[in-house]
């Protein structure tokens, strides 16, 4: 039973770092229609920052329980990062075939990639120190990390957020708009420049809290932006590209799907989500929560 | 098509007869080292001519053709570990179905969606590729790969053993390659001038109108997938033989990158361009890699300036330039 | 001869009515005009019979036969053909190319993939004749992209009637062309129909063109046929004036 309730926990665990992930990828696309190829190398670059900063914080004899300050500015490093590469990478191609859209953005993930093994070398980093500062807990026998929930409440949190923002404010209003019809937003005067590096730079933030929290508890590895990518794309399939709610629910689905195959058939997980994707395509295209 | 008469092919042939012929002259100029280097460039040229009938012909982005080029070689190196292949028919005549019955598959699923997902779904079906071989070590060597020996040419008719035979190897080898490449070449040029090649671009171009005259979108581009994928196992095929050892690097997505990297240098839009970036990038990645660590972000670096400053690339830029000389002239 | 007929069809987009039970007639040889204000519901009747849409309820009779499951390859077999309103060409290929590929799909050759497309006489012969009837013959060699939008309308036309179809939908043809240029369209469309190769459905608002060649008319208003008659049948129906004008109906 408690090993169970492990599993779920671990699921949910996942899932928070999948669904900033997708959330992320998906609000861009949401609002500017392009897809980042390096999107998932922008959560490997959240790892690797936040990691290298609390290895840094720790050396200056900082405190664990202060170092957890530095998650968000993982976070914000990867933000800045997309609110300089939106305009002078993105922007010229909005008006170009899809094609070189996405040949521009496997360029960034080829620059990035190498960007991330120039600055902080080939060697994985850990930032353990943060997951052990918090207690063991006690569950029905089994030890489980506390780090873990924390985890789960910032996925939580950052879902509500991003759900307050885009709903309850006159930025998401903006947001919005500019998502619907972008001449017509410009036409009534919103800068739509300004709403589209802002979207950037959020979603952006997304992935690099993503791979920020997830750091004390996995080590940054190179390859970790590739893999984030697919099972971030598995998540929007699933949940459909543009969506929110498709976000949350893709990442629950296969972040349940993935820790039970893990459990059942390591192998073969990859193959498992791949199988719900593929049916889901088949029977919604565009995903549980799409819209063309 | 022409529409008035039927044009004439002959300065084509011509054209393509000069070439040929300077390619084979070319290994007694340049010497060994640099031989090599140029059946590895037709190598690249095979692959990126194969994976332009999907980017460039039919309109799809294929970012997981690492997959095909590592099938090819894999297949090699077990013919050659646990069945004692030596020749290089069997093993072309042996890989190339293997090749084809994987594109065929990875094209089934893939040719379901376009576009961004067509693109992740081929990056995403690599990967398993790579996992599996990567983690499944006891049947593909792991990350230390397999060797492959030298292979025996022209149905065991030559064989290269005893002193000097790494350059005899090396000088046969590539005219072998030569005369596989100027197959390539010219059934791929049947291809995409045949009524098949003309209902791709029309796919490619107005997926909607190319419906609306009847013709079966996705058999098409999976059959088209079929085809691409088979070329780039070829090279595969090609490739290992030569290397001496395939490792899982070939079935990692960087490498599908330099696929997409060639036709994009050569220009995707030109028949000829995935030919001649394959041939450019062998020569820039070697000296590239001699040159700096971070190599693929120098990769990266000019993919990005190709697409902003040199879309049609080298080819695209050189007729582009023939033809504003050509009018300039009184 | 009926060539083509609608039973009761009915489709609605949320709230609209696009086609609220309608029974199209078309006669074979004749050449029809489909008019009515925007939203009337014209375009979604020929994207209907063209299977471009999924009727919600209502059958479709083409020669007597039951096409309303078919699929638009099926429907292009049979012998229903379309253009588009907005024109729908292949950018990349050479107005030739557009031509050829719309007869190579015809005669089932797109599968011909060890033949090389220059040396089918055949279809270049045909291309050419086509190209001739559509007055495009001197713009063979130019890429799709690269035509007046005038010529790119005939083009559109043209691939539609390449297909040799026996029942040929265009949607608003002259629409975004010069008055010249209209003439020019509709002339060539008119002959065509009337060497007896084609029946022809035409969406058009300019009532103009469709007085001067249509055979007849056919007028739906709100999804549902409103009159049904010659030029000069409508001309002198009150409730088609009234529409046209944008007074109320009589009661």
């Amino acid at each position: 039973m408690s090993i169970f309730l492990i599993q779920i926990l671990n699921s949910l665990f996942y899932a928070s770092v999948l669904f900033l992930i997708a959330a992320g990828l998906s609000l861009i696309f949401g609002v500017m229609r392009i897809v980042n190829m390096a999107h998932g190398t922008l959560y490997a670059v959240g790892a690797f920052a936040t990691a290298w900063l609390i290895g840094r914080g720790l050396t200056a004899g900082v405190p664990a329980g202060w170092l957890f300050l530095l998650l968000p500015v993982g976070a914000v490093v990867v933000a800045l990062v997309g609110a300089v590469i939106e305009p002078v990478l993105l922007r010229p191609f909005y008006r170009r075939a899809e094609e070189y859209q996405l040949l521009v953005t496997f360029g960034l993930l080829l620059i990035l990639e190498d960007a991330i093994r120039f600055i902080w070398g080939g060697t994985p980093i850990t930032a353990d120190a943060l997951m052990d500062a918090l207690p063991i807990l006690h569950i029905g026998g089994l030890i489980y990390p506390a780090y873990n929930i924390v985890v789960i409440g910032i996925g939580a949190l950052a879902a509500v957020a991003l759900w307050a923002v885009i709903y309850r404010t006159k930025f998401g209003v903006m947001l919005r708009a500019t998502s619907q019809d972008r001449r017509m937003a410009s036409a009534l005067g919103l800068n739509v420049g300004l709403v589209y590096v802002s979207a950037f730079a959020i979603g952006c933030f997304m992935a690099g809290l993503g791979g920020a929290i997830i750091v004390p508890s996995q080590a940054a590895v190179l390859g970790m932006g590739i893999d984030a990518l697919i099972l971030a794309f598995v998540v929007v399939v699933i949940g459909g590209l543009g969506s929110l709610q498709g976000a949350l629910v893709g990442a629950l689905i296969v972040s349940f799907v993935r820790t039970a195959g893990i459990q059942f058939f390591p192998e073969v997980e990859l193959a498992v989500l791949y199988l719900i994707a593929a049916i889901v395509l088949l029977v919604k295209p565009t995903g549980l929560f799409g819209s063309a | 098509m022409n529409p008035v008469a039927r044009r004439s092919k002959v300065p084509l042939l011509a054209a393509s007869a000069l070439a040929l012929l300077v390619l084979a002259v070319l290994p007694s100029f340049i010497g060994l080292y640099q031989t090599q280097l140029l059946t590895y460039g037709l190598i690249a040229a095979i692959a990126a001519l194969g994976f332009n009938l999907l980017l460039g012909y039919t309109g799809l982005l294929s970012f997981g053709h690492s997959a095909f080029f590592g099938i090819g070689a894999y297949a090699v190196a077990f013919l050659a570990r646990d069945f004692g292949v030596r020749s290089m028919e069997v093993y072309i005549l042996i890989g190339l179905p293997v090749t084809a019955l994987l594109s065929a598959l990875f094209g089934y699923i893939s040719v379901r969606h376009t576009r961004i997902f067509f693109g992740i779904l081929t990056l995403a079906l690599s990967q398993v590729l790579y996992s599996l071989t990567y983690k499944w070590f006891w049947v593909t060597g792991g990350s230390d790969g397999l060797r492959v020996p030298r292979p025996t040419l022209l149905a065991g008719f030559m064989e290269f053993v005893g002193a000097g035979s790494f350059q005899r190897f090396l000088n046969a080898y590539y005219y072998y390659v030569l005369v596989v490449f100027a197959i390539c070449v010219m059934i791929m040029w049947v291809i995409v001038h045949s009524p098949f090649g003309m209902a791709l671009q029309a796919i490619r171009d107005n997926e909607t109108r190319a419906a609306f005259l009847g013709i079966r979108i996705r058999r098409f581009r999976w059959i088209a997938f079929l085809i691409s994928g088979t070329f780039t196992g070829l090279a595969g095929i090609l490739w290992v033989p030569l290397n001496g050892l395939t490792t899982p690097e070939i079935l990692y997505w960087p490498f599908s990158g330099e696929i997409v990297f060639t036709a994009l240098l050569g220009g995707f839009r030109a028949f000829t361009g995935p030919i001649v970036g394959g041939i450019v990038f062998t020569y820039l990645k070697t000296y590239a890699v001699a040159t700096t660590e971070y190599w693929q972000m120098l990769l990266g670096v000019v993919l990005v300036l190709l697409v902003l400053v040199l879309p049609t690339g080298i080819v695209g830029a050189l007729s582009r330039l023939t033809a504003s000389l050509r009018r300039r002239k009184p | 001869m009926i060539l083509l007929r609608t039973v009761d069809l009915r489709k609605q987009f949320g709230e609209t009515r696009a086609c609220d039970g309608v029974n199209f007639v078309v006669n074979k040889g004749e050449f029809l005009s489909l008019v009515g204000s925007n939203g009337a519901g014209k375009t979604s009747l020929v994207n209907l019979i063209t299977a471009h849409l999924k009727p919600d309820s209502g059958q479709i009779l083409f020669e007597d036969h039951d096409i309303t499951r078919m699929t638009v390859a099926q429907r292009i077999k049979a012998g229903i053909a379309r253009s588009f309103q907005i024109v729908n060409l292949f950018d990349g290929l050479t107005v030739f190319d557009n031509i050829a590929l719309s007869i190579f799909s015809r005669e089932g050759k797109t599968v011909q993939i060890a033949a090389l497309a220059d040396h089918d006489d055949e279809v270049r012969r045909e291309t050419l004749e086509v190209l001739g009837q559509f007055g495009l013959r001197d713009k063979s060699s130019v890429t799709a992209a690269g035509l007046a939008q005038g010529e790119r309308k005939l083009l559109d036309v043209a691939v539609a009637y390449a297909l040799r179809p026996k029942l040929l939908f265009l949607d608003e043809p002259t629409s975004g062309v010069s008055t010249g240029e209209k003439a020019q369209i509709m002339d060539t469309v008119s002959s065509v129909v009337r060497a007896g190769t084609v029946t022809a459905v035409v969406i058009e608002h300019d009532m103009d063109v469709v007085f001067r060649y249509s055979d007849r008319i056919v007028m739906m208003h709100e999804g549902r046929l409103l009159a049904d008659g010659t030029p000069d049948e409508i001309k002198a129906d009150k409730d088609v004036a009234n529409i046209l004008l944008g007074a109320p109906l009589s009661a």
